[in-house]
């Protein structure tokens, strides 16, 4: 049962900043990209990694999570030794249990679950961000520099520096300090809260945490500044590539966009890293003598009759002669009748637009709530 | 009630027709529909119905391409510990001949499996049946066999080598002939039975003891009078993909609004081994026109009344119509396609112009170009390690 290493996958969080999308699902289950749910980018670059061990962390509207996980099938994670685990927060003898408390808790709680594949190292992951990542190449680096903790970093914008939190490091990518959200940033790199620990120190520190009563219990805030304050060897893995934290509704509507660029990073079509997940039962997709579809991506099952531009539509989609989708991100099952005009929306599943309607002004970006239906000739 | 019945699907057909396609698989295994393989359509309607042990009946083909698209069969739900889905190697072949192995193959897999009933179908009849209507007709009218036809008005167009079925009173099996392809009107068999484990043992042993092996639909056919026959009437859409000409009507069919309406139903789903491949891409300048598209594909040139399967690409100022176009085909910039069926991973040349008639589809065979290039490397290493 030994294993190198294994993943734990936080994806317990509400997600409030997406609003409507998240009023009945996990954030990592959103849909996203045409087919996929956010929690396949993480899922796929585990398998792609070579990772067959990975534990999720689920806690609020996990029902469709773990429905979409299942048995791990889609990423080849039906292991018999290993493979994916769903670990909701549960109750231990007597003491009544208890939700995760923060993310460093969720892990601590589940200290048993990793104990048992007697892991060096454990990759600890968020599954709310979008981006392709060769886990391999940055365990191959912590072990190079036998570190104790590597942080995977992002270079951003000196603009957008202070809304992250950011690791100083000296020339070696050594971090000499830690600064939660900086208002006059010293770098540039980002964490992307993505780490590798060693999982005898993780566990150690961990338990430690637990017991400070003061602890939000938080790996950014509590556990990282504890390994720094007693001068553990701490990384930084600077990753190259995109990277999109797609937790506010304008993050999520312009990662859908990048999609949409000519030659754009993250490159769904790469079958060298291929983006793996649960697909429903659909027949291909149909586009009428009267559409236009340009510049979009189109999944399978959608009838097409309308025009399509600058969109992305997700399976079973239908869209009504003369309706005019623009700027738009379209979730599964959802109708749009005839004479419809969306104009920078994204619909959740089975909403149903009717006829003669308008949606969206190309300002603002609308967001249309799951099962929502919007009556005939109404402007929203 | 479904509990009772197991299925088998038989390959025995005719690929004299549609030879171009069946080179290097079984017509079960040629790709249709965008995503679908002939074979989906005849295993949806089983699984459907709620049949959970099912045999396939092979001949002497290749199956390499049927075995990787089946694979467990977890596709269909048929991987199971209890039943699932069997293949069977030469035990269907349209040649009359009597073999023991070929029989006793058939004896064991009838022997161990716990149905007393089975249904019967063929892989190159396309549509989307409910089997389990016809099982409920089958057990209501108290015959020995049920047969299922289709009442068809175009018998002089399609439907060639086809079965016709002679009907009388209450739905009663008269006689079973040929289609001989001058009559519009006619009924044509969907190669399609249903009757018990026993009868269908019984026939094999009869034809054997009279010195010939049988496929079913003979055996039902030599039985006629003997036995007791039941019509179930097919009024769905139904095609009988036995020849190239056929097999393009087929696709083009699914452009029609009806014809889909009928085929998926989602009721009835038509399952089919899945791949993650991306949604398509329609490209700026794309223009695409009653089109079937499957996943993965890139579309930046003109696309019109055709079927393009998973991960084909059009480039920009290509121009096809009436195609269909199977898994990875490139067609570059400036070439024109028309009423041509491009088999998996071809490339077609920039300015290049192929046009056939509707009547006479071109197929563009299979490509093995991946050899070319891997013994090309294959060769100087072997003559750099010489050296």
């Amino acid at each position: 049962m030994k294993k190198n290493i294994i993943a734990m996958l936080l994806a317990g969080g509400q997600g409030s900043r997406l609003k409507k999308l998240t009023e009945k699902i996990a954030k990592p289950a959103v849909s996203f990209g045409g087919k996929y749910r956010i929690i396949d980018f993480t899922l796929s670059n585990c398998s792609n990694s070579g990772i067959d061990t990975v534990g999720v962390l689920t806690q609020y509207e996990p029902h469709i999570l773990n429905e979409h996980i299942g048995s791990g099938s889609p990423w080849d994670l039906d292991r018999m030794n290993g493979g994916v685990t769903v670990l909701q927060p549960h109750t231990k003898k007597n003491d009544g249990g208890g939700w995760y408390k923060g993310t460093a808790n969720a892990i601590y709680q589940n200290i048993s679950f990793i104990d048992k594949y007697e892991p060096e190292h454990v990759l600890i992951l968020s599954g709310d961000h979008i981006y392709k990542m060769d886990y391999d190449k940055m365990l191959k680096f912590h072990i190079e520099k036998d570190a104790d903790a590597t942080i995977g970093v992002f270079n951003v914008p000196l603009k957008d520096a202070p809304s992250f939190g950011i690791m100083n490091t000296n020339e070696d990518y050594s971090i000499y300090e830690f600064e939660e959200k900086p208002k006059e940033p010293k770098s540039t790199l980002a964490s992307m809260g993505i780490y590798i620990f060693k999982w005898s120190v993780l566990k150690k520190y961990l338990i430690e945490d637990e017991q400070d009563s003061t602890s939000s219990n938080d790996f950014g805030k509590n556990i990282i500044p504890n390994l720094l304050n007693d001068k553990m060897k701490l990384f930084a893995y600077p990753f190259e590539g995109y990277w999109k934290d797609v937790g506010t509704i304008d993050s999520f509507w312009e990662a859908h966009m990048d999609l949409l660029k000519e030659d754009n990073e993250l490159n769904l079509f790469d079958k060298s890293w291929k983006i793996n997940t649960r697909q429903g039962v659909y027949p291909p997709l149909y586009v009428s003598d009267e559409a236009r579809v340009i510049n979009s991506l189109v999944e399978k099952g959608c009838e097409i009759e309308g025009e399509v531009k600058n969109s992305i539509i997700f399976p079973g989609v239908k869209i009504g002669k003369n309706s005019k989708i623009f700027n738009s991100v379209i979730m599964p099952n959802t109708t749009i009748e005839e004479n419809v005009i969306i104009n920078k929306a994204i619909l959740a599943e089975d909403v149903v637009i009717e006829k003669n309607t308008v949606v969206g002004d190309n300002e603002e970006i609308v967001v249309i709530g799951a099962g929502e239906i919007i009556k005939s000739n109404a402007v929203k | 009630m479904i509990n009772n019945y197991m299925a088998i699907i038989f390959l025995d057909e005719s690929l004299d027709n549609i030879r171009s396609l069946t080179k290097m698989r079984p017509l079960a295994s040629v790709p249709a529909g965008g995503t679908y393989r002939i074979i989906d359509f005849a295993l949806s309607n089983l699984v459907n119905a709620g049949i959970r042990n099912v045999g396939i009946f092979a001949g002497n083909e290749d199956l390499n391409s049927l075995t990787d698209h089946i694979g467990r069969g977890a596709e269909w739900d048929l991987d199971r510990k209890k039943d699932g889905i069997f293949m069977f190697k030469q035990m269907a072949d349209s040649s009359y001949t009597t073999n023991i192995k070929r029989v006793k193959k058939n004896m064991e897999y009838f022997f161990r499996s716990k149905q007393e009933n089975v249904v019967v179908l063929s892989s190159h009849m396309v549509c989307n049946l409910d089997v389990k209507d016809v099982i409920k007709h089958h057990e209501e009218s108290g015959r020995d066999i049920t047969l299922v036809y289709k009442k068809v008005n175009n018998a002089n167009e399609r439907f060639d080598n086809c079965d016709s079925v002679k009907i009388g009173e209450n739905n009663e099996v008269l006689g079973i002939g040929q289609n001989l392809f001058f009559k519009k009107d006619e009924n044509i068999s969907m190669e399609a039975f249903i009757m018990s484990k026993e009868l269908l043992i019984k026939m094999i042993c009869d034809g054997i003891q009279e010195g010939v092996y049988y496929t079913v639909r003979d055996l039902v056919t030599r039985n006629v009078g003997r036995v007791s026959i039941n019509g179930y009437e097919f009024k769905g859409y139904l095609s009988c993909v036995n020849s190239t000409k056929e097999y393009f009507d087929f696709n083009m069919d699914l452009l029609k609004k009806e014809v889909r309406e009928d085929i998926f139903i989602k009721e009835r789903s038509i399952y089919t081994k899945t791949k993650d491949t991306p949604p398509s891409l329609f490209k700026e300048g794309a223009e695409v026109n009653n089109s079937l598209i499957a996943n993965g594909c890139i579309l930046g040139g003109n696309v019109k009344n055709s079927i393009l399967a998973r991960g084909a690409v059009v480039e920009a100022g290509a121009e096809v119509e009436n195609c269909i176009l199977l898994q990875d085909c490139v067609v570059k910039s400036g070439a024109v396609l028309k009423n041509i069926i491009v088999d998996k991973n071809n490339v077609i040349n920039s300015n290049e112009k192929l046009s056939a008639s509707r009547n006479y589809p071109l197929v563009i065979e299979k490509s093995i170009k991946w050899d070319d290039k891997q013994y090309k490397n294959l060769l100087a290493y072997l003559e750099g390690a010489n050296k």
